[in-house]
Formats: structure tokens, C-alpha cells, sequence
């Protein structure tokens, strides 16, 4: 048995790739072990965990429902390239960090791409609408308190230079 | 001065990483590794009755298949039995492979090595396992009557039964002015870690040695695990703990099956292997937790005091028992809580299923001991017509008892003696942060509303920090960077930002020049595991000793140097000094000068060990360079070994709504009183409680395992098996109570997995109090609740 590979061109990050993959490879595992972007995880490979989101043109989709082949001239962006430019944290992830908004960080990739393109349409989100926005990942460390104070803390971040600190759900002062 | 660290909410060291997408998680290694794949059993009991691989053969990218046949030695033998216990007189395990018989469905049965794991996934498509079937044993019911056996040379599927008394408990109940019996049961759940687990192994033929990955809580024993079973030398063995996405007990298992035949394959194939679990080998091949049985009698005053309680529960522990009867016997011990049981008898059998295998997940047969213990004390209020709050007030354990020996003998095979903890006050604040004495005033308020609420709540006591011990290593190298290393491994919990807190503070170094390491073999041997809430406690205590050691030694070295006496001498942020000099004085000599001249050299190789060489140190010509019962280096080892347990604490309340028509449950509120002694860093502690309580949620109100009669698991996908999103975790408010633990030097008692014990207890509280039906199974769905709702009211 032998496959034909289909040549894909995109980019990830900025970065152009020109591949020739298996076509029924996933965008995850092309991503992940063809390209060595480990930041993209998989928690379940069946599109409800949501730890594989990444960017595509901008909107977040599940890397692990996706054909690596489909996505001729997409541009994707994975937690990889929300850094900051000098390679720090980029201000979703400095928010998570600061609100200690993750655990083990297995989850994390996936909610910071999914907060990101979330933040993009609504920079001002109350602490009801963070919890709904970040309704379809899956965390088993954090209970999703500081998650939720993390997603108002990254609009914080993303808007303006942003002072002050962490705010996290049932506690009076910041954390 | 240096700041103090020790209690302070410290961001975490592990998340610029592990945002950034620079973790290292089991998968992300071993890129050009070989890939495993299995065929795991269809079927819940069956005999193989034959392995046809023809069609597989000439699949592109095969590299091996193996049997059970192809192991060879002890790889043949089956897995250990790793917590061995008298009264355990029918203990099971698997083989690595299955040998003539699958016990559930997903036990390995062939093992696949391929150039990809794509590959490595359509060979075992084309492997032909045919099977006869055998009658499935499924639930604990089925189980106990036993008209069908897991397995042939186990008679009535039991796998142990244990007894502990303080009494005649029954003659206790029987000679009560008040008694109750109630039935309770608590199903099948699971850790679920996010990621699941995964190993790959590098031989090297040369040196003869293995180095293996694992996602394990446990890389010290796994170590000694392959090493025995491939018949090495445990020094040919190292066992790194990369990160890990999550653990909650799951991989305090071992070795896995996966665990010993990767190493084995790849050390026969003399290439990298790997293997990483997906979603449903998870469901299917991993382990289970909580269901179980239980029947109780109890006896008690006209006060509500308990007089006896008897309690018997049956334990389902699913096809084998590698972990032996741990969960078992922390339900049995840790039933009583922060209560005086009166006379107390229990008694529990274990008996095997054609299921999954049953070992901890985080609480460890606590949550049900929880519940049941809760329920009777909600019983008894209901009985007598008292507040809740107070038939367990009038049952505490003073504070003024501690220390308090229940008389029993607990999972570390010690006195179950409490150290610390006061409950009254603990209570006390629970009830100001939920507001228990208003709420009257808010049900009627909702009651005008049409809307239905109640009020619960659910006390419990973990031992935490169980021994036998951890052990610290310290160096100060010569730039002045500290490098910590302990044995046990991390899923999460921000150990290295703990324990560098901790080194900070006892050594006198700023936190920034830390730098810890944990779960590496290859830095430090000897370590029991993560699991029980132990960290801070065992690994905590015996990094601050280790750090001691170090200090007084850098002290002794300094003094010498600076022609002082060491009782003059403090560190301080990195300088030795002396005392109340405030850094102005030149008598100082920073860490990284101390840990050069600890180490008289002959060879400079670089500019900071010229300072050592035989020419340029100032030393005394007539002593030898390093003294009797001295050694070379800044650096120092030390263990924590504890005579026993710590306790911790806590007290959950919840407020629910229970919609009248569709008996949707809502969490309104969920208050928690926290009690784990010293707190190393709050912000961690609050996410350890964070992530318990949505566990316990999820426990109370979501997730089940969904066996079918036939041990079909019908449920094995995140689809069906529904873990909490953030719609689901209400806002979780938190209040500390802090009783040091006597027990060790920092007066911590350990938080992992307290935040998870007492939800479905609580939760259950909750809801019997806003609909008036006793509910006596956990976990509860809307449909349940209708239902109970319908048989109240008398219809079918
Ligand atoms: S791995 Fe893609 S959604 Fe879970
Ligand atoms: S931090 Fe571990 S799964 Fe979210």
C-alpha cells in the first residue's frame, strides 16, 4: 500500500510552508509533528475538548477535525505566534499567567487562541459573556474561575497598556 | 533583606512556557520515534481463541507485531501486585498483553510497531482476533450474586473483604434510643486528565541502557518497574517525567502494560518507540473510581450524638487490582470525618467486574465515605427535627481532642490519629460566608417567586502528606544559581514555584536563582510519588531540611573565608554576611564564591574555579582540603520521613434551584472553608480547590460511566461522558481556616485534592433540601430527579 501525497501550500504564524502530506492527515498532527509547532495539544481528537483551536484566517477552529490538505492559502496562527514580538508573553498569555488561569497548561493553547479571536469582536467583555465565550473548551485542572477573570484581565491587556491586575471571580481583591 | 516568600501569592515559574507553546508534554518528543498501536479486546469476558495476522502483513511501514507468545521472561509473567495486603487473599493483575483471556473490553491484546501511528492504527484494523465469548460481569450487583465468575479461580468474585472495629458496633446501634438504616450509592467516574498517557523509549545498544519518558505520577518506580521486568540493572534505567497534562491519580498506576512494552519493544527493535494514548484508550484501558455500595446502620441520642455505626459497602475494582485495596480502605477510614462515630464497625468487599480497573482518582474513596457519613448526619437532623449545622456541631471532634486517635489503622498502615484541624470554628465560618442562618428568609422569598432553592452542606477530614518519605537535593553552583531536585513528579500543581518558595526562604536566595526539578531519575533516585496530597508536605519538608543543611553548610565555609564565627554569619539574598551588617560591611561573600571554595580544585576551567586551584585558594597547608565527614560542593541531601498522616480539613456549602417543571439543577452558590495549615502560596491552593470543586460537580451532577449489561463502555467519548465546561462551575468562594500541622517544619498539611471530597455530599444536601426527597445515589440527573419526583407522588 502506498498513498499519493497532496501538495499543500499556507501559512502558520507568518511563517509559508509548501508540504506534500498524506491527504488524510490531520491539520493537528501536521502541525504538531510535521512542522514540530508542539503548542497545539490533543485532548480528544473528536472536536469537544477544543485543546487543538487554532487560528485560521483568524476565526478559531479545531485543528483535529481538520484535513491538513484542505487548507491551501489559509493563514493559521497557533499559540506559537500570539507571542510578543520579542518572544514573551503575548497579552492573552500574559493574562492567563497573571490570573493563574491554568494547571498542567494542557488546556491552555486551546483557550488562548479561542480568547484571542473572541477578544477581536468583543473587546469588553463582561464576566457573564467570558464565561460563555470560553463555554467550549475543556479544563479539568482549574475549575475555570481564574479562566473566566483571565479572559476580562486579556481585554484589559489587548486594549490598552493596560495597568492594575487580575480580578478573579469570588474574591474582593485582586488576586 | 530578602522578601519572604513562604505564604505569598507567587505568579508561577511553569507559565511563560507553557503559554507560549514551549511545554514539553509526552507527545511532543520523539518526533522520528516508532509508533505503537493495540488492539485492545471488543469484548467484556472472552477466551482468544486465535491471533490471525496475514492481512496485516503487507501494510507499508510494519515493523513488528507482538503477542503475548513473543514475550519472553518475566515480560511474560504478569504485571505487580503493587500494594499487597493480607486480606487481600484473591489479588489479580493483568498480563501485559492478555494471555488465552480478556477480562474487559480494551485490555491489550496485540501490540503494533509502525513507522507512524496512522500506520501503526490500520495494522491492527487488519489483525484478526477471533474470541468466544464468556458471561460479562458488569456492576456491583451482579457482581455480589455472583451467578457468573470474573475470573474461574476466584470464588464469588471477591476480591477481599475487610474488617475494622472499635466495638460492637451493632449492639451499639441495637441499644440506641434512635436508629436508622439507609442505603447509598455512588457510580463510576474517572480522572480524565486532559492529556492522556503516553511513553517512549530510547535504548542504547552501546551503553546497554534505556532512557524512557513517561506522563506518570510516579518516575522512581516505574524506573524500578521496567528494570525488573526487562531484567536490567536498575542503574541501565532512567525515567523522565516530562510535563504532564494532568494526572488525578490516574497515573499513580503502574507500570502500565504501555509502560514496560514500549521500553521492551524498543530495546528488541534497537529504535525509539512510542506510543501515546487517545481519548478512548483512555475510556477503555485507563482506570475508574467511586462506585460502590453501601449499607448503614446508626444509632444515636435524644441530641443527635452518635452511639454506633455499623457501615458495610461493596467495592467494585473492575477486572484486576494493581493498586491493591487503597480506595477501600480510605473510604472505611475516612467515612468518620471530623466526627466521634461512637462504636464503630466496618466492613467492605471488594469484588471484581468485567470492567475497567478501579484505582484513585483524586479523593480516593473519600467522596463516597463523605457522602455516606453526610447523609447520615442530614438523616439524623431530618429524624430529629434539628438544624443540620447543629446535629454536626454536637458530633465534632473538639479541638481541644487533638491530637485524636480514631482507633483504626489507615492507608499508610498507621494509626488513623488526626493532628490538627477545629472544627467548630471551621463551621462557624462556613455558616457567615454562606449565610446559613438567613437563608430561611431567601427560600420563602424565592418560594413567592415560584422558584424552588435548598441549602447543603458536607464536612470532611483528609489525610494528606501519607509517607514513606520524599527527599530534597540542593546545589549552589559557583554563578550562584540553587538547583533543587526531588523525586516525585508534577501534573500541574506549580511545584516548582512551591518549593522555590520555599528553598528561597530557608536558604536566603532570591526566589529568581531557583531552579527545581522534579520526576527526573536521572537527578534524583529515591521518591515514593505524587498522589494523596503530599507534595508540599513530604517533598515541602524535606526541601526545606535539605535547604538547611545546605545553609549551615555555606555558613561554615563563609566563616572560615571571612575569618568570622558562623554564629555571626546570616544569608541573605544570596550574600553571606554579617549579622545586621545591612550589606554595608565588605565582610560578605556571595553563595556562588561559597560553592568555589567548597570545592578545592587542581584544574581552573573557567575563570570562577581558578579561585579554587591549589595556588590561588588561601587554605590551610596542613589540613587535608577536604576535612573528615566534609564533602566538595555546595550542596547537600536530605529526607522528610513522617511517623504518619497529616489531616486536613474543610466544610463545603451549596445553595441549588431545581427548576419546578424539568428538574434542571443549578448550582446558585458554592462556599468553601478551607483548612490545610500553612499556606505556601494561597494562589495555588485556592486553583487546587478550584479544580476539586468543578471535579466534584462534575461527580455530582454529570458524569458517569455508562456500562451496558454486555461491559460495553457506551459512553467512552467526551460526547457522552459529560466533564464540566465553565457553564457548568458556578463561582467558587473561599474562606481559609489555618491550623498548622505539628507534624512537620512548616506546619503544612497538603491541598490537592480536597476541593473534590465533599461535592456530591453537599450537592445532595442541597437538593433534598429544596425538594423534600431523600436522595440517597449520586450522581443525580434531571431525569433522576423527575423521577423521584413522579414515585413521591405516587405515579409509575
Ligand atoms: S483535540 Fe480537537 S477538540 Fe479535542
Ligand atoms: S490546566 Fe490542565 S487541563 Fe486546563
Amino acid at each position: 500500500m502506498s498513498v499519493d501525497l497532496v501538495r499543500v501550500s499556507f501559512t502558520v504564524n507568518g511563517s509559508p510552508y509548501d508540504l506534500e502530506l498524506d491527504p488524510r492527515r490531520l491539520l493537528s498532527d501536521a502541525l504538531r509533528h510535521d512542522l514540530r509547532l508542539t503548542g497545539t495539544h490533543v485532548g480528544c481528537e473528536h472536536g469537544v475538548c477544543g485543546a487543538c483551536t487554532i487560528l485560521v484566517d483568524d476565526a478559531p477552529m479545531r485543528s483535529c477535525l481538520i484535513f491538513a490538505v484542505s487548507l491551501d492559502g489559509a493563514a493559521i496562527t497557533t499559540t506559537e505566534g500570539l507571542q510578543s514580538s520579542d518572544g514573551g508573553m503575548g497579552p492573552v498569555q500574559r493574562a492567563f499567567h497573571e490570573c493563574h488561569a491554568l494547571q498542567c497548561g494542557f488546556c491552555t493553547p486551546g483557550f488562548v487562541t479561542t480568547v484571542t479571536a473572541y477578544l477581536r469582536d468583543h473587546p469588553s467583555p463582561s464576566p457573564e459573556d467570558a464565561r460563555e465565550a470560553i463555554a467550549g473548551n475543556l479544563c479539568r485542572c482549574t475549575g475555570y474561575q481564574n479562566i473566566v477573570a483571565a479572559v476580562q484581565r486579556a481585554a484589559d491587556l489587548v486594549t490598552e497598556g493596560a495597568t492594575g491586575a487580575c480580578v478573579a471571580p469570588g474574591t474582593e481583591e485582586p488576586t | 533583606m530578602t522578601t519572604k516568600m513562604f505564604g505569598e501569592r507567587v505568579p508561577r515559574v511553569e507559565d511563560a512556557r507553557l503559554v507560549t507553546g514551549n511545554g514539553r508534554f509526552l507527545d511532543d518528543l520523539g518526533h522520528d520515534a516508532l509508533e505503537a498501536g493495540f488492539v485492545r479486546s471488543p469484548q467484556a469476558h472472552a477466551r482468544i481463541v486465535d491471533i490471525d495476522v496475514t492481512d496485516a502483513l503487507d501494510v507499508d511501514g510494519l515493523v513488528a507485531i507482538y503477542t503475548h507468545e513473543d514475550l519472553e521472561g518475566r515480560m511474560g509473567e504478569r504485571l505487580p501486585l503493587l500494594i499487597p495486603h493480607p486480606t487481600l487473599t484473591h489479588g489479580r493483575t493483568p498480563y501485559a498483553l492478555a494471555k488465552e483471556e480478556v477480562n474487559h473490553v480494551g485490555e491489550a491484546v496485540v501490540m503494533v510497531v509502525a513507522t507512524s501511528r496512522y500506520v501503526a492504527e490500520d495494522i491492527c484494523d487488519r489483525v484478526r482476533v477471533s474470541y468466544e465469548a464468556l458471561p460479562a460481569v458488569v456492576g456491583v450487583e451482579a457482581a455480589r450474586a455472583a451467578a457468573h465468575l470474573v475470573h474461574d479461580d476466584v470464588p464469588g468474585n471477591v476480591a477481599a473483604v475487610m474488617v475494622q472495629r472499635t466495638g460492637d458496633a451493632d449492639a451499639a446501634v441495637d441499644a440506641a434510643p434512635h436508629r436508622l438504616e439507609l442505603d447509598l450509592a455512588i457510580e463510576r467516574s474517572a480522572s480524565t486528565p486532559l492529556e492522556g498517557k503516553g511513553v517512549l523509549a530510547r535504548w542504547d545498544a552501546d551503553d546497554r541502557s534505556l532512557l524512557v519518558h513517561t506522563s506518570t505520577q510516579t518516575s522512581t518506580s516505574v524506573r524500578q518497574a521496567i528494570a525488573a521486568k526487562l531484567d536490567l540493572p536498575v542503574d541501565r534505567v532512567e525515567v523522565v517525567t516530562p510535563d504532564v497534562g494532568g494526572g488525578f491519580g490516574v497515573k499513580i498506576v503502574h507500570p502500565w502494560p504501555e509502560e514496560v512494552l514500549v521500553p521492551w519493544a524498543a530495546r528488541r527493535l534497537g529504535r525509539p518507540v512510542k506510543w501515546t494514548e487517545d481519548r478512548r484508550e483512555h475510556f477503555v484501558s485507563s482506570a475508574h473510581e467511586r462506585g460502590q455500595l453501601h449499607e448503614v446502620r446508626v444509632g444515636y441520642d435524644d441530641d443527635g450524638r452518635l452511639l454506633g455505626l455499623s457501615v458495610r459497602f461493596w467495592h467494585d475494582n473492575g477486572a484486576y487490582v494493581p493498586y491493591g485495596l487503597i480506595v477501600p480502605i480510605i473510604t472505611s477510614t475516612q467515612l468518620l470525618g471530623p466526627y466521634k462515630p461512637g462504636v464503630y464497625r466496618v466492613e467492605f468487599t471488594s469484588l471484581y467486574t468485567n470492567t475497567v480497573i478501579v484505582t484513585p482518582y483524586r479523593g480516593a474513596g473519600r467522596p463516597q465515605g463523605c457522602f455516606v457519613m453526610e447523609r447520615v448526619m442530614d438523616a439524623i437532623a431530618a429524624d430529629l427535627g434539628l438544624d443540620r449545622t447543629v446535629v454536626r456541631e454536637r458530633n465534632f471532634i473538639r479541638p481541644d481532642e487533638m491530637p485524636y486517635d480514631q482507633g483504626l489503622v489507615f492507608q499508610d498502615g498507621r494509626q488513623l490519629v488526626y493532628d490538627s484541624g477545629d472544627f467548630p470554628a471551621s463551621l462557624a465560618k462556613l455558616k457567615a460566608l454562606v449565610g446559613w442562618d438567613d437563608f430561611e428568609a431567601l427560600r420563602e422569598q424565592a418560594r413567592g417567586e415560584g422558584r424552588r432553592v435548598g441549602i447543603g452542606l458536607a464536612c470532611y477530614v483528609e489525610g494528606t502528606g501519607v509517607g514513606p518519605y520524599e527527599g530534597g537535593h540542593i546545589r549552589v553552583e559557583t554563578d550562584g544559581t540553587v538547583v533543587v531536585s526531588t523525586g516525585l513528579t508534577s501534573q500541574g500543581q506549580g511545584h516548582q514555584t512551591m518549593l522555590a518558595q520555599i528553598v528561597a526562604d530557608e536558604l536566603g536566595v532570591p526566589f529568581e536563582r531557583i531552579q527545581v526539578t522534579t520526576g527526573d531519575t536521572r537527578r534524583f533516585k529515591y521518591a515514593v510519588g505524587t498522589f494523596a496530597s503530599r507534595t508540599a508536605v513530604m517533598s515541602g519538608s524535606a526541601v526545606a531540611l535539605t535547604a538547611r543543611t545546605v545553609r549551615q553548610k555555606a555558613l561554615s565555609i563563609a566563616a572560615q573565608a571571612l575569618e568570622a564565627d558562623v554564629e555571626d554569619l546570616e544569608v541573605v539574598d544570596g550574600l553571606v554576611q554579617v549579622k545586621g551588617s545591612g550589606g554595608g560591611s565588605t565582610a560578605r561573600i556571595e553563595l556562588g564564591t561559597v560553592a568555589v571554595l567548597s570545592n578545592p580544585l587542581r584544574y581552573a576551567f573557567d575563570e570562577a574555579a581558578a579561585r579554587a586551584t591549589q595556588f590561588a585558594a588561601p587554605a590551610d597547608p596542613d589540613t587535608p582540603p577536604v576535612g573528615p565527614g566534609e564533602s566538595p560542593g555546595l550542596e547537600g541531601t536530605d529526607y522528610y520521613s513522617p511517623a504518619r498522616s497529616t489531616f486536613a480539613n474543610g466544610m463545603h456549602a451549596v445553595v441549588v434551584e431545581t427548576d419546578p417543571d424539568t428538574a434542571e439543577i443549578t448550582i446558585l452558590r458554592y462556599c468553601v472553608v478551607h483548612d490545610c495549615g500553612t499556606l505556601v502560596n494561597p494562589m495555588i491552593v485556592e486553583g487546587q480547590i478550584h479544580g476539586g470543586v468543578a471535579q466534584g460537580v462534575g461527580g455530582a451532577l454529570y458524569e458517569r460511566m455508562e456500562y451496558a449489561p454486555d461491559g460495553q463502555l457506551v459512553n467512552a467519548s467526551f460526547m457522552d461522558f459529560l466533564m464540566p465546561y465553565a457553564t457548568e462551575v458556578p463561582t467558587i468562594e473561599i474562606d481559609h481556616l489555618v491550623t498548622p500541622s505539628p507534624l512537620n517544619p512548616l506546619g503544612v498539611k497538603g491541598a490537592g485534592e480536597a476541593g473534590v471530597i465533599p461535592g456530591s455530599a453537599a450537592i445532595a444536601s442541597a437538593i433534598e433540601d429544596a425538594e423534600g426527597i431523600t436522595i440517597t445515589s449520586m450522581p443525580i440527573s434531571p431525569s433522576q430527579l423527575f423521577e423521584l419526583r413522579r414515585a413521591r407522588e405516587g405515579r409509575p
